[in-house]
């Protein structure tokens, strides 16, 4: 057989697919406001998408490079905090336009990424991650430490709709927070696609491979040291463009910005999201705006279930939900979805009745010891419960461990036809391997 | 002055208290293939690592094309044209077949670090790839992580890696170790094939592969090389078969 005509066996029209996925992804981003049609919405998909800029940043060094950081809040900290001064500067009369301003606080994550991330990136393993805890918990220190740049505890101020220039002079001065949004949306758009680019690069391949095996990296020719230290700089530079988005979005920088619990919640949600897939990260924030906004509102106990899901994740599925999400793509793809349709559902339905004996539980328990002076009913998914009756904890456990066992049993049912499926698409790519010359 | 591709003089190596290496002398010339031959626990491996930056050296002097190499890291002495495999399979796990052996490539090929092209523009690359992956047999396994290929797919792959990046001088760790006679086979006559021209130095136990693939053969015993010289004449040292040959050919005559 000729080379030629070898060829098409690895041709995949991934082109096409690519077309549809990026161009779907900038019309959703487009339309989104428009759904949203509350105030309350679009400030919520503020927050997203800037999270979502610093996850995938995030992801840059945990999922792309094996690299277990603690301390990322504090590239996109410090972007936030240069780039509330530079907006300071632009009241001031700089001759910047304010769209702009990610950007200078892009610069900035880079420059601190190239400072700090000389000292960490010199470790690996479990010494890396220690060692950005440690200058996580030093800038922090710092950032209380100089109130001149920082503010103290009030931390900076500052106004977005100050400056000038042709598109100011147009309307766009964002006064308003659909124009912060679309602003955001630009942003995201073109740092996702930027950071996906990077994954397709001999660098962004590297990463990978001192990831998998740092030992085999050095002896085909790479200082795993310098690839770590320039992904640590790029990572802080997407982070940084996240800050300068947040001084924008928020008109103010607060020192919690570069705070540990900060950085401690882009790896968790970076986690549930999935780093194994480079969507994953944009899922993880759509979760950490989704509890930090509406489930603190629906809940004192937020942390509680977060720190639950979590639990459950790592154990479970370390993959997160993009994973989850593309071992069923598989599924459908080799046509074996289908047969899983009723131990899903039986697994959503008793898992929810779980769910709900659980909460009660936990509300109960949390409007008796913490909450008490605002007596002891707290209602439940509507359904209320009175807390100082032992009844209400007999029906709560009782429907718990109703849920919990039911759930077993289909969860068991799952599992079989599950690994019924997984046989059948290993034979099928089997057959497939054996068809290529 | 010295034009061998590789020279050991004098090189030591102890771990704590106990010496491995006691003393090695090895030069060896340019397209040369040395099989490197000795009992286990000899310190085979142990003298690749000193040659290739995993370890330093106690003492002594090893020399790259005269450039003396020690106290440089593996990296280094990898871009000065040196390339090794190892005895216990060392590759990328989750990256794919294809993506191993292109990584492999990647910084001899002159990208290095560099991020402002897509890989998939690298076509003399991907076609390079493409082609050893071929020769070792693996372009059904293109797309499959490194981790779930079999112990001999495995084994291809981790010389794949070895030979990728074009060195000049290249150290097989026991690369036949646990295959079939006819992968062996096919394997010793794809090595011979990719390293033409090349500076070889294999770690081989299989005694048919030894005489059949080496101008020369070291003889490494208790950290020492004890001959190093043309099949026949190591066939006929007194010395080698009294430690080491004596009882290895009888047994494969015994097998035979
Ligand atoms: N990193 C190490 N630390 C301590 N001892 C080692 C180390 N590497 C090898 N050795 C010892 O050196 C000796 C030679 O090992 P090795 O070079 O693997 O032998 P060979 O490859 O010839 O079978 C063995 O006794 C082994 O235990
Ligand atoms: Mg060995």
């Amino acid at each position: 057989m000729s080379n030629a005509a070898m060829k098409p066996l690895h041709f995949k029209p991934l082109n096409g697919v690519r077309i549809v996925v990026w161009s779907a992804f900038a019309v959703i981003l487009l339309l989104l406001p428009v759904l949203a049609r509350s105030n309350f919405a679009v400030t919520l998909l503020c927050l997203t998408g800037i999270a979502a800029i610093a996850c995938m940043s995030y992801n840059m060094l945990l999922g792309q490079a094996g690299m277990l950081s603690f301390g990322h809040a504090v590239y996109t900290g410090l972007g936030a905090f240069v780039a509330i001064h530079a907006m300071n500067k632009i009241g001031g009369g700089w001759p910047i336009p304010m769209w702009m301003i990610p950007l200078v606080a892009g610069f900035a994550g880079l420059g601190f990424g190239a400072l700090l991330g000389f000292v960490t990136t010199r470790k690996a393993g479990t010494p890396f991650s220690m060692i950005t805890l440690g200058v996580g918990e030093l800038v922090f220190a710092a950032a209380l430490m100089f109130p001149e740049f920082f503010g103290g505890e009030a931390g900076i101020n500052s106004n977005r709709t100050a400056g000038s220039g042709w598109m100011h002079g147009l309307g766009l001065n964002f006064g308003g927070q659909i124009q912060v949004y679309y602003l955001i949306a630009i942003y995201l758009f073109l740092c996702t696609a930027a950071m996906y680019a990077f994954t397709q690069t001999p660098l962004g391949r590297i990463a990978n491979a001192v990831r998998d095996n740092a030992e085999r990296a050095e002896f085909v020719g790479y200082d795993t040291r310098w690839v770590r230290y320039l992904i640590v700089m790029a990572s802080s530079f997407f982070a940084g463009i996240a800050g300068g988005l947040t001084a924008i979005n928020f008109e103010a920088a607060t020192a919690d910005l570069v705070h540990g619990t900060r950085s401690g919640g882009y790896l968790l949600f970076t986690f549930l999201g999935g780093v194994g897939f480079f969507f994953g990260p944009i899922i993880g924030a759509v979760l950490l705006i989704f509890s930090l906004v509406v489930l603190s509102e629906l809940t004192k106990a937020w942390q509680l279930y977060v720190g639950i899901v979590f639990l459950i994740m790592v154990v479970f599925a370390p993959g997160g939900i993009s994973s989850l999400l593309m071992l069923n793509l598989r599924r459908i793809k080799y046509g074996e979805w289908r047969k899983m349709r009723w131990p899903y559902a039986g697994m959503v339905f008793f898992g929810l009745i779980a769910l709900w004996g659980f909460a009660a539980i936990v509300e109960m328990a949390y409007q008796a010891q913490v909450a008490a002076g605002s007596g002891s009913v707290v209602t439940v998914a509507r359904i209320p419960m009175d807390a100082s009756v032992l009844a209400s904890w007999l029906i709560a456990a009782a429907v718990l461990l109703f849920g919990g066992i039911c759930f077993e049993i289909w969860r068991r049912k799952f599992n079989k036809v599950w690994g019924e499926g997984e046989e059948r698409i290993a034979e099928a790519i089997k057959k497939a391997e054996a068809a290529i010359v | 002055m010295s034009t061998y591709a590789l020279e050991l003089s004098n090189v030591t190596k102890s771990f704590g208290k106990t010496a491995i290496i006691r003393g090695v002398n090895l030069a060896v010339n340019k397209g040369e293939r040395v099989a490197v031959i000795g009992p286990n626990g000899a310190g085979k491996s142990t003298l690749f690592n000193l040659i290739s930056g995993r370890f330093e050296p106690t003492s002594g002097s090893i020399k790259l094309h005269g450039n003396e190499i020690i106290g440089q890291r593996p990296y280094e002495i990898s871009r000065r044209g040196l390339a090794r495999s190892f005895q216990i399979t060392n590759i990328f796990s989750r990256l794919s077949v294809f993506e191993n052996l292109r990584c492999a490539a990647l910084f001899s090929s002159g990208q290095k670090y560099s991020f402002w092209k897509p890989l998939s523009k690298l076509t003399e690359l991907n076609d390079r790839t493409e082609a050893l992956m071929a020769s070792l047999e693996l372009k059904r396994r293109r797309d499959v992580p490194a981790s779930l290929l079999t112990y001999s797919e495995q084994r291809a792959l981790e010389v794949g890696l070895t030979i990728a990046g074009g060195g000049d001088v290249i150290l097989l760790d026991e690369p036949t170790a646990g295959m079939s006679h006819s992968e062996t086979d096919r394997f010793v006559h794809l090595i011979r094939k990719v390293t033409v021209g090349k500076t070889l130095l294999t770690v081989e136990h299989d005694m048919g592969v030894v005489f059949g693939l080496a101008d020369r053969i070291a003889v490494l015993v208790y950290g020492e090389v004890i001959a190093f010289d043309t099949p026949d004449k190591v066939r006929a040292d007194a010395k080698v078969k009294e430690a080491y040959l004596g009882a290895v050919l009888d047994a494969e005559g015994a097998h035979a």
